[in-house]
């Protein structure tokens, strides 16, 4: 008992003693960065000086968030290979940013997702709109992010119900944390804007990968680097046997003798699907990484080492999450955190119990990797919280409020604004809701993105009839019905996990909308272009089009 | 706001997009990247479906403990990796090429 309170009380130290170094350390890189943030283009576009490869890191911290991380090994950890399906979704869904993506929109954009959405259009109601859905979509993402810190928190702090920490008990020492968190975001993208945030992804890009590379070694070499017993033993513990290792243990779930719920459970799985891989190049914070770069031929190499690092990392969520419930079990790592948020630092301390002498290198190992985490999720909600502020600044003040009459001095201030309010917002929202499930939150995210932004972004750059209303229509019908939909289903209410489990207005079935708001985003976009009475404006079109797709007058 | 655009008056902008070269360039993008978007979202569809239908085939074994789901997940990443490279090398191979072509006839105001 003396020495597990001993070793708890050093892990404690050891990690905020190395939090605290992260945190100085990335501190001192966004100050160096505000020094050189002279303008506009510095501040939303990191003064589009960044390599591809350098920029392809970026996207690679901006991308693997606490969902990817913290998330996906939870969830395989707990419930077997339906975790896996997370990481082929987030991978896949890059061939969508890839191929129609990526490089037309650096060429035709300046600073934000609505550059491109309202280059042909009325610019008043298709920017109001756009940064609408900018803003909820970073918003859900938030979140996520923010529960994901309360949760580690609680294990760092061997924070559990009944123990207090400073004098606070478990639940105030969580608000206290998503605070803290909160803050130092708002620090981070109000000094660095665009440049210090980019360093930020970089350094943390190489941190979570070199942790997720040693942690993966360490875990293949106590099976003898096959990956056969690994699953096995993995699949003896869980106390599932088999059925571990095949999918539908949590998605697409068959329901003896109740074939309506059965049938839900497998639409739900394909809702899911679409949502992760169209969700990617509907996301605001990934798209405007794109116009760090400068040329298209740097934004598509960017999207390549993305694809390498991001495929890299996920391949790796197997030997962790695989590997967590072999070495720590799934009972330990339920008992933590019942949606398996903590199953990658217990495993770290599992491994460096194993490896590195005993509770004491169980102690730093956790630390370490409880860092990484720390520093990922601080990147990614930096990333969000810069691309909503932009949006807030450069859309809605710059081009809505003042008709463009304003000067990127007062634009810069406005972001800077936008940036307190919105982290202050995201703050209050991570506390209520601290009790959610990390991974399953991002991909609500995701089919928000994919039915308000996708529809319009492929519709803008593809299609020559497109109007405004069918772009107003395309972001507020997929986004109005993605988020109606997930208030009436049974992630809010009425059912025994839901965020109000006392209440009851449940109707709509699924948990993820995707499958319905996602094709509803493309009819809309569709209907209110054949509706409209205005034509389609052909000559800002062809100035789009030609500039999408050669290059010309990129900023 | 665009000063570092070439002067030009919106109606020089329909005449590149009619020309010649610049339909060239347009089919041979869209003739990459449709037909390949189809082509890899049926392949992910395919293997959600079988995910949530084809229990008894995903579940089947390989080697060991691998099965087919396995096995089909981590070829997800293959195709993934593989078309990637792939539009790389159309990409600096045919539409760099043609585009920075096109790009600098169109500044020296060269297209009709």
């Amino acid at each position: 008992m003396i020495l597990a309170a001993a070793s708890a009380a050093t892990t404690r130290n050891i990690t905020i003693t190395l939090f605290i170094v992260f945190v100085i350390i990335t501190l001192g890189i966004t100050f160096w960065a505000s020094r050189q943030t002279r303008n506009a283009t510095d501040f939303y576009a990191g003064g589009r000086s960044f390599s591809g490869f350098q920029n392809g890191m970026a996207i690679g911290g901006d991308y693997m968030s606490a969902a990817s991380f913290l998330g996906i090994a939870g969830i395989i950890a707990l419930n077997g290979y339906d975790g896996f399906l997370y990481s082929i979704g987030f991978l896949v869904a890059w061939l969508v940013a890839l191929l129609l993506v990526a490089e037309l929109l650096r060429n035709s954009g300046r600073y934000t997702m609505a550059d491109v959405l309202a280059f042909r259009m009325r610019q008043a109601p298709v920017r109001t709109a756009a940064a609408v859905s900018t803003v909820t979509v970073s918003i859900f993402y938030l979140l996520a992010q923010m529960v994901g810190a309360g949760a580690l928190v609680a294990l760092l702090l061997g924070i559990k119900p009944g123990t207090t920490f400073l004098g606070m008990d478990a639940n105030t020492a969580k608000t206290a944390t998503i605070i803290m968190i909160g803050a130092l975001m708002i620090v981070y993208v109000t000094v660095g804007g665009m440049k210090g945030t980019t360093y930020v992804q970089i350094v943390k890009a190489f941190m979570l990968m070199i942790g997720a590379i040693v942690m993966t070694v360490l875990v293949l070499s106590a099976y003898k680097f096959n990956l056969s017993s690994l699953l096995g033993d993995a699949a003896a513990k869980s106390g599932k046997g088999d059925a571990f290792l095949n999918p539908g243990l949590v998605y697409g779930k068959e329901v003896a003798g109740n074939a309506t719920q059965t049938f839900y459970n497998k639409v739900d799985l394909l809702s899911l699907g679409i949502a992760l891989v169209l969700g990617t190049a509907g996301l605001p914070h990934i798209l405007i990484r794109f116009y760090t770069v400068p040329t298209a031929r740097a934004a598509r190499r960017s999207v390549l080492w993305a694809i390498g690092i991001i495929g890299a990392f996920y391949l790796m969520t197997l030997a962790l999450g695989f590997g967590a419930a072999a070495l720590v079990g799934g009972e330990a790592i339920r008992t933590q955190n019942t949606g398996g948020n903590t199953a990658a630092p217990q495993l770290a301390q599992a491994l460096g119990e194993r490896y590195f002498g005993g509770d004491i290198g169980g102690a730093v190992f956790l630390a370490v990797i409880a860092a990484v985490a720390f520093a990922t999720i601080l990147a990614v909600v930096a990333g969000l919280t810069l691309a909503s502020s932009s949006s807030m600044a450069h859309d809605f003040y710059a081009n809505v409020v003042k008709k463009g009459e304003t000067t990127e001095r007062q634009e810069v201030v406005v972001a800077r604004f936008s940036a307190l309010v919105i982290g202050g917002i995201s703050i209050l929202l991570g506390i209520l809701a601290k009790n959610l499930n990390v991974a399953f939150l991002v991909a609500l995210a995701f089919a928000v993105a994919a039915s308000g932004n996708l529809p319009a972004i492929i519709y803008s750059l593809f299609w020559k009839r497109f109007t405004t209303t069918g772009a107003v229509w395309a972001i507020y019908g997929g986004l109005i019905s993605a988020v109606v939909l997930v208030f009436f289903s049974p992630v809010v209410s009425g059912a025994t996990n839901s965020m109000f489990p006392g209440q009851d207005w449940q109707w709509f079935p699924l948990q993820n909308p995707g499958i319905i708001s996602i094709p509803l985003g493309f009819l809309c976009g569709w209907l209110g272009t054949v509706l409209s009475r205005e034509p389609a404006d052909e000559e800002k079109y062809a100035e789009l089009e030609v500039r999408a797709l050669t290059g010309v007058g990129a900023h | 706001m665009t000063t570092d655009a070439p002067p030009r008056s919106p109606s020089s902008y329909v005449d590149v997009q009619n020309s010649r070269e610049f339909a060239g360039l347009r089919k041979a993008l869209r003739g990459f990247v449709f037909p390949m978007t189809v082509a890899f979202f049926l392949w992910y569809a395919l293997y959600v479906i079988l995910s949530a239908y084809a229990r008894d085939f995903m579940s089947t074994k390989i080697v060991g403990h691998i099965n087919v789901a396995l096995v089909f997940g981590l070829l997800q990443f293959v195709s993934t990796f593989l078309i990637a490279w792939l539009y790389e090398r159309y990409s600096s191979r045919r539409l760099d090429p043609a585009a920075e072509s096109l790009r600098a006839r169109i500044e020296s105001g060269d297209v009709r």
